[in-house]
């Protein structure tokens, strides 16, 4: 990389300063906000005047008063992306190749059916679902979740697959096949370990998607049996009916936002690598 | 080892459009094939039907006497270079080369695959290289690890898909001899697809002429050069190209833009009853009459005015422009089309010794003997002069001087291995 002049170095710093601050700025007064007392809330502080661990010993310590309701959601939350994103993965994995590799009739109307659905509006395909969910027996149920969430994850892993493994050089997998691979080892062997990358990053996008849902988790669950975290945080409430629930809410937000952190932490040398350089003539 | 037999291969792709036409084609084992043709001629399509990447419309194609239409390419045992190399990015030199190797099909202990590669490398001289990954390589070093990874296999037969197209020109001709050398000294049938005729010319023990999905000519590099059959190959073979120039036949003479020819026996009976011929030269047929030291006895003299000219160091390129008549314009322009010509105007081509004092503007004193010439049919482009007892004399020398290069290959290989053992290395010094 070449060298900046000074000039240059201090507004790139003044930039990246900006651009933190304005991103991580909610996240710290939301943090902060977590370690107040209920009386502190209102103090008008960024910081508390006063630190206590309350707010999380309510929401996962025995006998807290929001635990029986954050622990089950996050155990829904957790359950219901993973699930909702390892199917959607497997399945836009396998529909972006042959996208990617074969000539077959229709391929557009898959493409763009998927960017159909993924434009709908949430709010307008709620409702039905709601009545159909309740009459099939699907409502209240993380099946009940997970398939909305699919709906909402595949499109997009579709799409971001299918521009993936078109970057992928087909003689790739023909060089294997007549090096003496089933088309199933060439797969193996070529596509999957150059496609991780990309497989990685759609995993990571679909699994916000689910975690992030609000609106068919409000809609489509009623108890804490598929109920996820977004929509549990809307039942907290204050101690008494004078006091609000905001301190917990934000330390149950603190506590969700965490694994999205280490996930991506982990695999952003994954996301980032460009392994297909070099495949062809450079 | 293995001969390769294709009997009247057609490919038609789903749209209709029809790239390979019906082509009989028989490699023998251990030969050296040239598959070579202007863009769009069927050639890597005909390539990769062999080796089974694409389907075979019709016809049957044999290796070994077996009929491998329907196996899939795994089960034909080839071993094929790409034109981009196709290398496996996320795979090191060594793994990259071990990879046919590594498959469940293949079944070989591992220090086999070792001593494998290792034996690969070194004659393809890879050894420091062989812990790095594809993307940190040169193109020439990418190539030599595409050959590295074909040759491991000892599969029954090799093919190239333009290997060379993608290197610079220095690199390409070195390349080239490596892998002839590599062929004599493995002795394994090769099919090699170019476009390119030096490769062609170069390379090969025969080389197939196609144009539009159509075999114009198998023949020896030697036998395409000297008894073209048709105005195509008559074209594409050579460079720069044969001058095509219009011939009208007046009484006893032949006469071209520029020249009069007397008609001999031999062009008499090329020419027959027809009025208008086409007639070939190739460039280096022409003397500077004023400064060539051969006797020029009879033959064809003429003065013209240089337009241009090129001095090469070893040759000097004139170049002499003409009229071409409208009744054979069509014909000639068709085959310039054909051979991704550019429709420009014609001129003739003169290949002069580089001694010759003739610049650009002056007017020059050409020979030739007529004996030289090529006289091409107008409407169907046939060559009316080939000879075919010649031709086919040719083809035989070719086959003699290509067993002699072979047992020549032979010996020496056996001399080198008999020399490694005494020493009890493995490796093999590089050629």
């Amino acid at each position: 990389m070449r060298t900046m002049t000074w000039p240059q170095r201090i507004g790139w710093a003044a930039i990246i300063v900006a651009v933190l601050v304005w991103s991580l700025f909610p996240v710290f007064s939301i943090l902060m906000t977590s370690f107040k007392t209920p009386s502190g809330l209102f103090s008008g502080t960024l910081l508390p005047e006063e630190w206590t661990f309350d707010n999380y010993a309510e929401i996962l310590a025995p006998g807290g008063g929001a635990q029986d309701l954050f622990l089950p959601a996050l155990r829904n939350s957790v359950g219901i992306s993973l699930i909702a994103t390892f199917i959607a993965v497997v399945l836009a994995t396998l529909c972006a190749y042959a996208i990617a590799r074969l000539d077959f009739r229709g391929k557009r109307i898959i493409l763009v059916t998927a960017l159909a659905v993924s434009v709908f509006p949430i709010v307008s395909i709620v409702t039905p679902l709601f009545n159909l969910w309740r009459v099939i027996g699907l409502y209240d149920t993380w099946l009940g979740l997970i398939i909305p969430y699919l709906s909402l994850t595949l499109p997009i892993a579709i799409w971001t697959l299918a521009a993936f493994f078109r970057q992928i050089p087909w003689e790739l997998e023909q060089a294997a096949q007549v090096d003496g691979a089933t088309p199933f080892e060439a797969f193996r062997k070529t596509v999957v370990p150059l496609a991780a990358p990309g497989v990685f990053t759609t995993a990571i996008i679909a699994f916000f998607i689910a975690w992030n849902d609000f609106v068919y988790g409000i809609s489509l669950t009623s108890t804490s049996a598929a109920r996820p975290v977004p929509a549990a945080l809307s039942f907290f409430t204050g101690a008494s009916q004078f006091e609000q629930p905001t301190g917990a809410i934000s330390a149950a937000a603190i506590i969700v936002t965490i694994p999205i952190v280490v996930v991506v932490v982990i695999f952003q040398r994954r996301i980032v690598s460009g392994l297909t350089q070099g495949a062809v003539k450079g | 080892m293995a001969s390769i037999t294709l009997k009247n291969i057609v490919k038609t792709y789903d749209d209709g459009f029809t790239a390979v036409k019906g082509i009989d084609l028989d490699i023998a084992d251990g030969e050296f094939v040239i598959l070579v043709g202007p863009s769009g001629c069927g050639k890597s399509t005909l390539l990769r039907m062999i080796v089974g990447l694409e389907d075979i419309t019709s016809g049957e194609m044999l290796i070994d006497g077996d009929l491998v239409n329907d196996k899939a390419p795994k089960d034909r045992d080839l071993a094929m270079v790409f034109q981009n190399y196709a290398l496996y990015p996320h795979l090191t030199v060594y793994e990259n080369i071990a990879f046919p190797m590594r498959l469940k099909s293949s079944d070989v202990p591992d220090d086999e695959i070792d001593e494998r590669v290792r034996r690969a490398s070194s004659l393809l001289e890879l050894d420091e290289h062989l812990q790095r990954k594809p993307a940190n390589l040169s193109g020439g070093q990418r190539q030599r690890v595409a050959m590295g990874r074909a040759i491991v296999r000892n599969a029954r037969a090799f093919l190239f898909d333009e290997p060379l197209s993608n290197l610079d020109a220095k690199l390409r001709g070195q390349m080239r001899t490596e892998i002839a050398r590599l062929q004599r000294s493995l002795a394994t049938t090769t099919v090699y697809v170019t476009h390119d005729q030096t490769e062609a010319m170069t390379l090969g023990d025969r080389v197939a002429v196609l144009r539009r999905g159509e075999l114009q000519q198998v023949a020896s590099p030697r036998g395409l050069y000297e008894q073209p059959v048709n105005l195509f190959v008559a074209g594409f073979i050579g460079s720069p190209p044969m001058n095509f120039l219009h011939g009208t036949v007046e009484g006893d003479t032949l006469k071209l833009p520029m020249f009069d020819v007397p008609l001999d026996d031999r062009l008499r009976r090329a020419v027959g009853d027809r009025q208008l011929v086409i007639v070939g030269v190739r460039p280096d047929a022409f003397e500077d009459a004023d400064t060539s030291d051969r006797p020029l006895e009879g033959g064809v003299r003429a003065e013209v005015d240089i337009e241009m000219t090129e001095w090469l160091g070893e040759v000097l390129y004139a170049y002499v422009p003409f009229e071409v008549e409208q009744s054979v314009h069509e014909k000639l322009s068709e085959l310039d089309r054909d051979l991704d010509g550019e429709g420009l105007r014609t001129e003739l081509v003169v290949a002069l010794d580089s001694l010759s004092r003739i610049r650009a503007g002056d007017p020059a004193n050409l020979w030739f003997s007529p004996d030289s010439l090529h006289v091409f049919d107008p409407e169907t482009g046939e060559n009316l002069t080939r000879d075919d007892e010649r031709a086919a004399a040719l083809e035989e020398d070719a086959r003699e001087q290509r067993q002699r290069a072979l047992a020549r290959a032979r010996e020496r290989e056996e001399r080198r291995s008999a020399s490694a053992g005494a020493a009890s290395s493995g490796s093999i010094p590089a050629a």
